[in-house]
């Protein structure tokens, strides 16, 4: 397919307007004024519908393809919640305007909107107290650490520099970790997969902050040692953080603020169905137990006596700011409409259905491929294609061939601590037709590496393009050298 | 003398200087190496700190110091040409010298031989 640059001609233009009949001098100042014409594609308004329909048409998505992409949810987003983003009594509104004067009489229901998400999700996960300010999971997270730092500082606990993390953790823990000025120490897991308890013992001292805890881990498994492993953490003296990335998997079920933690981020787009486009816009509301409640960045949505809401901006202790205005309003909206459209019972049977699927899915493809642990799987199940890379045929090979058969690989290669992983996320939203066609695409994948090895490694043949070069694309991601 | 750890770093002992990388294997498992984060010269490492980062089009991993010591010189080709890692894992691809390192501690490690051995037991 041919650039919008490639397209088009000398001269073409999509819209002719008239002549400028006022003295360019007069209408910009000449530092300002282009020395050499724009290089802009000079094609129709024709070309340009034509070139990005086609270019949308090739587009995989989760509107169009079956996409079990581990770790990431990408499960159907009801139409419904766009049409309750898209009112205009929401759409259009300022976010200065509840800072303005009377201009609080003016945002009541998108206030309303942020003060009972905060309030559904306080009751469904078990907690005090919500921010819907975090801009996504990994600045969620970012937020609960400043929150741990703070407990400790407010008590004169300077002592208490190290983050504990297990190996299972999502990646961006420690990442999340460092930034918050922490150090960081690794938690071996046991052969269940479970945090090891031997091994949590010997790093935990005076000088623990805290754990941080992906639970479910990334092997899509349930910490079964989690109340224990809360308990050994408080004992000391630290804080203990969910990662609820994975809450999709258990919502109506455990409640985390329950069984000992202090802390903890959802993800909107992940749980709560909310788009993943282009990388955003997401949100990673955190919750928090009485301990942490003082410290809440601001600004805090609060309802006064009367029934009406007010932002305060005012808390002593607070963190302060961690974002412009009140978080990606539009996605908090699209999340209150999912919860409501569901209600606790729907909730819950979401995350039966995610964990069905994941554990069928696991269990008509074990005989394929070598798994790391045995055991039923949560949202997610993680394979190794071991077996196959023996064979020359490698984690990515195969995906790759995937794409061929009309479906979204899994992710690969991550957790790291599975040799060769794909790991298959079906989410709920999917029915057992999808399911048993995506198992048999695979299993006739698998089935090539031996009989005919090159076909798989040759995929993807059905794309605009083919096996992209990621390592050029990687040391040198300069477009302008191409 | 040549020694490999668990997390398969290898360290080479010449007099009292010694010169560590990434094992053959270590580089085959992370593929196409896109980036490497070299350690300071000066820097004062102990057993299992962190000497670097290697990322490539799979993962970034953090490389273990299987040795105390102090940093005296990186292997800078490494900052332009990553990819070296993977041409010579053992050889042009090391990424640091270390002085002022404790020979004790290479007891700890793994003989070449006692290292394809552990190798086996991955797979």
């Amino acid at each position: 397919m041919k650039l919008i640059f490639d397209k088009g001609k000398p001269g073409r233009r999509g819209s002719s307007l008239p002549k400028m009949d006022v003295p360019p001098e007069n209408a910009v100042p000449a530092q300002f004024r282009r020395r050499t014409a724009a290089k802009l594609p000079e094609v129709s308004e024709q070309d340009v519908i034509r070139h990005y329909t086609l270019l949308s048409r090739k587009n995989m998505g989760v509107d169009t393809n079956f996409y079990p992409l581990g770790s990431c949810t990408m499960k159907y987003n009801p139409k419904v919640n766009e049409r309750a983003a898209s009112l205009p009594g929401f759409a259009e509104l300022h976010p200065l305007l509840p800072q303005l004067r009377r201009g609080g009489a003016l945002t009541q229901g998108a206030l309303e909107v942020i003060y009972e998400t905060q309030r559904l999700l306080c009751e469904l996960l078990g907690f005090a107290d919500c921010t819907m300010q975090p801009l996504a999971g990994a600045h969620g997270e970012l937020t609960g650490i400043m929150l741990i730092a703070a407990y400790h500082k407010a008590r004169g606990d300077h002592a208490r520099k190290v983050l504990l993390i297990p190996d299972a953790a999502h990646g961006t823990n420690p990442a999340s970790a460092m930034v918050g000025g922490f150090i960081t120490q690794t938690v071996a897991s046991d052969a269940e997969g479970n945090v090891d308890i031997e091994d949590l013992k010997k790093h935990l001292g005076p000088d623990t902050a805290g754990l941080m805890l992906t639970c479910p881990n990334t092997l899509g498994l349930f910490d079964k040692n989690v109340q224990e492993v809360c308990r050994l953490v408080h004992e000391t003296g630290g804080l203990n953080y969910c990662d609820g990335a994975n809450q999709n998997a258990v919502m109506g079920r455990v409640c985390p603020g329950q069984i000992g933690f202090d802390v903890m981020h959802v993800n909107i787009h992940k749980s709560f169905s909310t788009p993943h486009g282009g990388g955003g816009p997401g949100a990673g509301p955190v919750l928090v137990g009485e301990c942490l409640v003082p410290y809440l960045p601001v600004s805090r949505v609060e309802k006064r006596d009367d029934g009406t809401y007010t932002l305060r901006y005012h808390c002593e202790e607070s963190i302060g700011y961690i974002a412009p205005f009140y978080g990606n309003f539009g996605i908090i909206l699209r999340a209150y409409a999912y919860i409501l459209t569901l209600g606790r019972e729907g909730l819950k049977r979401i995350s039966e259905n995610a964990v069905l699927n994941a554990n069928y899915m696991r269990v008509r493809l074990a005989p394929y491929f070598d798994q790391k642990v045995d055991r039923p799987c949560m949202h997610e199940c993680v394979f190794s294609a071991a077996p196959q890379a023996k064979k020359g045929v490698h984690a990515l090979d195969i995906a790759k061939a995937l794409i061929d058969r009309g479906f979204h690989p899994p992710t690969m290669y991550f957790p790291l601590i599975v040799h060769e992983a794909l790991m298959i996320e079906p989410t709920e939203t999917e029915s057992k037709e999808t399911l048993d066609e995506f198992i048999d695409a695979l299993i006739e994948v698998v089935k090539l590496v031996d009989t005919d090895p090159e076909s798989i490694l040759a995929a993807p043949v059905t794309t605009p393009v083919r096996r992209l070069d990621e390592t050029s694309a990687a040391r040198n991601p300069n477009l302008a050298d191409i | 003398m040549k020694y490999y750890s668990e997390e398969h770093e290898w360290i080479l002992v010449e007099d009292d200087e010694a010169t560590i990388g990434i094992s053959e294997y270590a580089a085959a498992e992370l593929g196409d190496i896109t980036y490497v984060e070299l350690p300071m010269e000066d820097d004062d490492v102990i057993v299992g700190d962190t000497l670097g980062v290697i990322e490539s089009v799979k993962a970034a991993s953090d490389v273990y110091s299987p040795i105390t010591g102090t940093v005296i010189e990186v292997n800078s080709e490494l900052e332009d040409n990553p990819g070296l890692i993977n041409e010579s894992a053992e050889k042009a691809g090391w990424i640091c010298k270390l002085g002022n390192i404790d020979v004790a501690e290479l007891d700890d490690l793994m003989t070449p031989d006692a290292y394809a051995k552990y190798l086996k037991t991955l797979a």
